[in-house]
């Protein structure tokens, strides 16, 4: 029977089946006391945001502006060039690194060495960024149709071919998938503001740490404001405008010191164990190795391979609701399905759902399941099943019926899913990483995942362990990436993100 | 091949000229409480700082307590006021660096733990061992009243690690999450500094059917105002002395409202050194 069955069909039943094992471990029990007063708190802040302050969120406002800019320009800058050379392997090997760590851990790295500069900031996004660019760009080459080759002049190069076959066919694949990125670095613009970056995240963090609920949803508002309103003046052709202004407005920073890199580098993150005698030749070095094994031992041991096993579980989990959800939501936002205020309320309610911070989401729900796992999956599956159904409805929205083409549910389920449902894989694939990267947030729930232990090692001021932990979850993503691209590749799923 | 060289040494003697020149005095604290009032009120110890001291005085605001500790690491601030534990972490790693003023109040610090009304558990002179087996919920991870002296408390009388001894753990980030938490039975027991549930008890904001403190821990040293070591090289001879002067003789209470203190009193390092040696007992330093 199953052999039959197509496969993306199998590649989804699989998924679902290895969801289901892994909740077998998954601790999901509800406990609900006396959470009413803090939710009408909340919901009382909800109801009246504090805008009387206008300076001070005009300015943060401003500050997420500017460093989403910049960090997206210079990923640009830098990406589109590695997408160039992207299949000479040591650049493949360098995207996959540098996007495998979560901007947040790029920004905590910069801030160790350098100290709380802007320029930090900037080359947190733009690092990872450039990354994930350098790839998507090559691949959105990589499919450009080549027949105009043919009416090329006898004797043109390839810097010709590239510039008047290639380009031209992707640009607006190209630029339409920049523009998706740069909604995206205005999110990673405001987290970064929870680790001191001037932006939204900055004030938000401190009001949701105080419960000031009022403050919370008027940072909350304007940022879902400046989503929602990217596609009224976000143009490519004021874009070049928006960068340069950034770069103009970046506030000034500390002087950069070339003693804390050193000493990040050479001190701070070498292993304790060999960090006082690293200088003073092999001998000693040889002397204190068993140390270092014994402390590489303990790390691994009893906090990365637990960390990434609680991870993936609690990944895979998610991926599966994350999918569910994407398919329930989307239909709400496609034109193809409903219009009007309809569709706009729908769009509302889903620039709400992706641009809510998971820890935020977390928390409410944490007060009112208790902790465990639960708060969890649901804070995830919404950020990320929402931003999933966003980028299918604009797939379907491109989508051609015929005028016969069934209405209601039948077009749902018999002609929409069926032909978007290998696009939806893809994206679902590509979420899949991070996913895995947002696990790390959830320190509050008491949930030990990968992140959580880099927030440990964080707290006690030890680089040395926070360097190692990184350095394993890049390396888990990258292996989680190298298996999704496979699958992708068997299933011959488009793993463009042409439709974005 | 020559003139690179000599662009980059300029460039060099440039950035250290620049980073030595110029810089205002500047100082952290740790977000502890009512971070979102620290930046105005800081301002203010700011201006009286710079009044004392006759040079620019800037308070920057940072995110958490490691963050405080990499600022001060990183030479970007020369004055913070830490907590128990980032201040040992940050002179641990900072050689010279010293501990020189406390509050009046940290000389004897105290955390309370509070626990859902679900739990029967009420007030009391001994350790509540009732806790045991249930959810609790600490501050941020780095806190000194928040965790490490909860924890070491917990070990002492449950003898064992959080982990083994409570049905779940977790760090709720900041004191105020933490009564939060508990109040909404999320959590069934937590720790929080005594100073946040007194402020947000006398706001109103706790309600009393709900959460309850059950235990005092015993006393012990907790926040204060730490210095680079090197101070009276590059700001001119006394200038650490006069920091401290500043710090002891502060008495507006407008001012001392903001840490919040009654007032300052001389510390040293080795008032700290339960604190560090608990922090190693525990694991959360080498």
């Amino acid at each position: 029977m199953s052999s039959r069955r197509a496969p993306a069909t199998r590649t989804t039943l699989a998924f679902v089946l290895v969801a289901g094992l892994c909740l077998l471990a998954a601790d999901l029990q509800i406990i609900t006391l006396s959470p009413w007063d803090e939710l009408g708190r909340m919901l009382w802040g909800v109801v009246s945001p504090n805008f009387r302050e206008p300076l001070r969120l005009a300015d943060a406002l401003l500050q997420t502006l500017t460093f989403a800019f910049a960090g997206i320009s210079l990923a640009v800058m830098m990406g589109f060039p590695l997408a160039l050379c992207f299949r000479w392997a040591p650049v493949r090997i360098y995207c996959a690194f540098v996007r495998a760590i979560h901007e947040l851990f790029w920004g905590l790295l910069f801030l160790q060495a350098v100290g709380l500069n802007p320029w930090c900031g900037v080359l947190a996004i733009a690092i990872p960024f450039s990354g994930v660019l350098a790839k998507v760009y090559a691949e959105i080459l990589e499919e450009a149709d080549l027949r105009p080759l043919q009416s090329l002049p006898h004797g043109a190069g390839h810097v010709e071919a590239f510039f008047f076959v290639r380009l031209p066919d992707v640009w607006h694949h190209l630029k339409h998938y920049s523009g998706y990125r740069l909604e995206c670095a205005l999110r990673s613009s405001t987290i970064l503001g929870f680790i001191g970056f001037p932006t939204l995240g900055f004030h938000l963090h401190t009001a949701f740490l105080e419960g000031h609920y009022a403050d919370v949803s008027a940072l909350l508002i304007l940022f879902y404001l400046l989503i929602a309103s990217l596609r009224f003046w976000v143009r490519p052709r004021l874009v070049p405008i928006y960068a340069l202004a950034a770069w103009v407005m970046l506030p000034a920073g500390t002087a950069f010191s070339l003693h804390n890199v050193t000493r990040f580098l050479t001190r701070d993150i070498i292993p304790a164990p060999v960090r006082g005698s690293l200088h003073d030749g092999p001998e000693a070095l040889a002397e204190h190795l068993p140390q270092l094994a014994e402390w590489g031992q303990r790390m691994v041991m009893d906090q990365a391979l637990p960390g990434a096993i609680t991870t993936l579980l609690l990944s895979q989990i998610t991926l599966i609701t994350t999918g569910a959800l994407a398919l329930v939501l989307f239909p709400w936002i496609s034109r193809i399905f409903v219009r009007g205020y309809l569709l706009e309320l729908g769009r509302l309610a889903v620039i709400v759902m992706r641009s809510t911070p998971e820890y935020v989401l977390a928390f409410t729900f944490l007060l009112l399941w208790g902790p465990s796992w639960l708060p969890a999956i649901a804070a995830l599956t919404i950020h990320n099943g929402a931003i999933i159904a966003h980028l299918i409805a604009r797939h379907a929205d491109t989508m051609a019926l015929r005028p016969d083409a069934p209405r209601g549910l039948n077009r749902y389920a018999f002609e929409v899913v069926p032909r978007l449902y290998g696009q939806f894989l893809a994206f679902l694939f590509y979420r899949w990483e991070m996913i895995l990267r947002e696990t790390a947030i959830l320190g509050i729930l008491g949930i030990h995942t990968l992140g959580f232990h880099i927030d440990s090692a964080l707290a006690g001021d030890r680089q040395d362990r926070v360097m190692l932990l990184i350095l394993l979850t890049a390396l888990l993503n990258i292996a989680v990436d190298a298996f999704s691209r496979r699958l992708r590749a068997r299933l011959r799923l488009r793993t463009t993100a042409k439709a974005v | 091949m020559r003139t690179p060289h000599l662009w980059l040494f300029t460039a060099v003697a440039l950035l250290v000229a620049f980073s030595a020149y110029g810089k205002p005095f500047t100082f952290t604290a740790i977000p502890d409480q009512n971070e979102s009032r620290l930046r105005e009120r800081f301002d203010k110890v700011a201006n009286y700082l710079a009044e004392r001291l006759e040079v620019e005085v800037r308070y920057i605001p940072v995110k958490s307590y490691a963050a405080s500790v990499t600022a001060f690491k990183n030479n970007e601030v020369q004055l913070a006021w830490f907590g128990g534990l980032s201040g040992v972490q940050a002179r641990a790693a900072v050689p010279g660096a010293r501990a020189i003023a406390q509050g009046d109040e940290d000389q004897l610090f105290i955390t309370y733990f509070l626990a859902h009304d679900s739990t029967g558990l009420s007030e009391s002179g001994q350790f509540p061992q009732g806790i045991s087996g249930r959810s609790f919920i600490f501050g941020s991870k780095g806190s000194t009243s928040g965790r490490l002296m909860p924890e070491f408390f917990i070990r002492q009388h449950l003898g064992g690690a959080p982990e083994t001894v409570f049905s779940r753990v977790g760090y709720s980030g900041s004191h105020s999450r933490t009564i939060a938490l508990v109040q909404a039975g999320a959590y069934e027991v937590g720790a929080v500094n005594y100073k946040v549930w007194e402020t947000e008890l006398a706001e109103g904001k706790i309600d009393a059917q709900h959460v309850r403190m059950i235990w005092r821990t015993p006393p012990y040293p907790d926040y204060n105002w730490t210095l680079q070591g090197d101070l009276d090289e590059t700001w001119g001879a006394g200038f650490e002395a006069r920091v401290t002067a500043a710090l002891l003789e502060m008495d507006d209470p407008d001012l001392l409202a903001a840490f919040p203190r009654a007032k300052f009193v001389p510390a040293k390092n080795e008032d700290y050194a339960s604190i560090k040696e608990i922090a190693q007992i525990i694991g959360l330093m080498d």
